[in-house]
């Protein structure tokens, strides 16, 4: 047999060797491509975050000599390693923990910090179970005809723009807050919180839906089998399974809910002051940077770029942690 | 943002400059408040006539001691300029006014707030509407971001500034909520009861009540004869050395094409 290939392949040596060398270059090209547009995603990544650390600089420099030094000599506060560490580790100390956001003076990002991690831990801890519990329900129990009209409906959820979830807060949910809580004023964590689970439920149902489809049908078969009842099958079997595909819905609903600015910056107030309560309004990373990128110059600029680093930190910390949680139980 | 813009706005007069003979470069600088309103200004009238307007913005009182030596053409002010302060020759124009309405609730029962308690207001010392006569209820203030002319006006009206770590900040409490835009506060505004905002006078409508302040009707009439106090003037000086071509471009912004600008950028006409 390998003889007469080799014959046949002699004979026509001149045309094969012609589409080879045209397949070879086919080959390389698409490679190229590949690689080309997979080095586009990191080059951003890491020009992003190179030009985010390098123009906030020189905000912790500033609030770690200049105002350090004011603060200490001239009204006799005590700072954390002030004299013994480098400028800008007691700076960036004096940034995450200072609660005084007063541009030129001081940038004080600690009241942002807790708006930040409140309204999106508030927003995962509503919209996550109804995420999921939604995806249960158009992967396992709902009629096809019901699923039908589901699916698209929340798919559309994920159309709206934040803009109109954002008007929609202000004059639906804010409101709803001042009568029920009797409240001041409804524009609060818990309004941002709201809305901000509202607009993480598609991602978190579309990606745990799909996973839990994904997960083979012989686990529901055979824990039906064995006399499970469904609804146990679902939570002892079926989540279990799709656990890593609920977790990244969950991953991207946080990145979502975490950087979300402009529905935020109309529901929740905006007070650059450290909140008492979910019923207080707070002030987020992105909509101080989002409220005050147009005019900032020098170190008012740097502090908001610092901000910017801060919640980068954030959702690396996040994706990190999720998914060495996962790690640890698929094995 | 500002420098991109001032920069663009440069590069398109250059070429809009090149193209028409004889264009002569009139610079003004002053107040830094008034640079935005100055560059529409600007650009209009460089499209119209081919005169290039340089405009800088280094301050009020920077832009009295350019008109006063002549190192710019105009000099720019945002506030009422002193006759102590300006020198022989120095003429004083107003070619438009900064009206700030402050609005309520239309169900609020307050009419009257002087200046002194809006102060106080947004000082955070004022937490209760009973304070200032009203109902027992507290008070939600809400301010406009850094980045808005309007919160500018305000807190140079109402002296709201005050010196932290040897820095000039802000004195309107972190405690007010912040909106982004004069829409958001008549939002704010008109949907809460209990809340205050400020916004500038032409964009003032029904869905909110505009206070007296000292007793005066928040009114485009009374912004221009100057009674109405939450208001500063936009002030132009020309000195002797300032050349015909510069006097020409003031003469305009007060015709009623320069005027209608004004009116748009959303200030009170000087007229």
């Amino acid at each position: 047999m390998s003889e007469v290939n080799v014959l046949v392949q002699k004979d026509s040596a001149q045309e094969e060797l012609k589409s080879s060398r045209r397949r070879d270059f086919i080959e390389h090209a698409f490679h190229a491509l590949f690689l080309l547009s997979a080095f586009i995603g990191v080059a951003s990544v890491i020009t992003i975050g190179f030009f985010l650390v390098k123009e906030s600089l020189s905000a912790p420099l500033y609030t770690g000599a200049d105002l350090a030094r004011y603060l200490v000599e001239e009204e006799g506060q005590s700072i954390f390693g002030y004299g013994w560490l480098p400028d800008g580790v007691v700076g960036t100390i004096q940034m995450l923990t200072n609660s005084t956001w007063a541009p030129p003076a001081m940038y004080g990002l600690a009241p942002m910090i807790a708006g930040s991690l409140a309204a999106t831990g508030l927003a995962v801890l509503m919209g996550v179970p109804v995420g999921v519990l939604t995806a249960i329900f158009l992967a396992e129990i709902a009629p096809q005809r019901v699923v039908n009209v589901m699916r698209p409906a929340i798919e559309l959820l994920a159309g709206i723009p934040s803009v109109v979830y954002g008007f929609f807060g202000l004059v639906v949910i804010v409101p709803l807050i001042e009568t029920v809580f009797d409240v001041p004023s409804g524009a609060s964590i818990l309004a941002g919180s709201v809305v901000l689970s509202i607009m993480i439920l598609p991602t978190v149902i579309a990606v745990s839906e799909t996973s839990l489809r994904a997960v083979p049908p012989q686990y529901r078969e055979g824990s039906l089998a064995l006399g499970a009842s469904k609804i146990y099958t679902i939570f002892n079997v079926l989540i279990p399974a799709a656990r890593s595909g609920i977790l990244t819905g969950v991953i991207l609903g946080m990145a979502r809910a975490v950087g979300e600015t402009m529905a935020i910056i109309m529901v929740m107030g905006n007070t650059p002051a450290m909140p008492q309560g979910v019923l207080d309004s707070a002030i987020t990373l992105t909509a101080n940077i989002a409220l005050e990128m147009s005019y900032a110059t020098g170190v008012h600029a740097s502090a908001l770029y610092a901000s910017g680093v801060v919640l980068l930190v954030f959702v690396m910390l996040l994706n990190g942690s999720l998914m060495y949680l996962n790690r640890e139980k698929a094995k | 943002m500002k420098k991109f813009a001032a920069g663009a706005l440069a590069l398109m007069s250059m070429f809009t400059a090149s193209s028409v003979v004889a264009g002569e470069t009139i610079t003004v600088s002053g107040s830094n408040s008034m640079t935005s309103l100055m560059e529409v200004l600007a650009e209009t009238y460089t499209n119209k006539t081919g005169n290039f307007v340089e405009v800088q913005g280094p301050g009020s009182s920077a832009g009295i001691r350019a008109a006063n030596q002549g190192t710019s053409h105009i000099g720019m002010a945002s506030r009422a300029v002193a006759d102590s302060e300006i020198e022989a020759g120095v003429e004083r124009i107003i070619m438009a006014n900064d009206g700030i309405a402050i609005v309520v609730h239309p169900n609020n029962t307050i009419e009257n707030l002087t200046t002194e308690q809006v102060s106080k207001i947004y000082r955070g010392e004022i937490s209760n509407w009973a304070e200032v006569g009203g109902e027992r209820a507290p008070i939600v203030a809400v301010t406009r971001d850094t980045a808005s002319g309007t919160r500018a006006g305000f807190e140079d009206v109402l002296s709201l500034k005050q010196t932290i770590a040897g820095k000039k900040v802000s004195a309107i409490s972190p405690r007010a909520q912040v909106a982004n835009g004069n829409g958001m506060v008549k939002t704010t505004a008109g949907q809460n009861q209990n809340a205050i905002g400020y916004i500038s006078l032409g964009t003032v409508d029904e869905s909110v009540k505009a206070l007296d302040i000292n007793g005066v009707d928040a009114l485009v009439a009374n912004v221009q004869n100057q009674s109405y106090p939450v208001a500063r003037s936009f002030v132009l000086m020309t000195g002797p050395k300032t050349p015909d071509y510069a006097h020409a471009f003031v003469e305009w912004i007060l015709s009623a094409e320069g005027q209608e600008i004004v009116a748009k950028k959303g200030y009170v006409p000087a007229k």
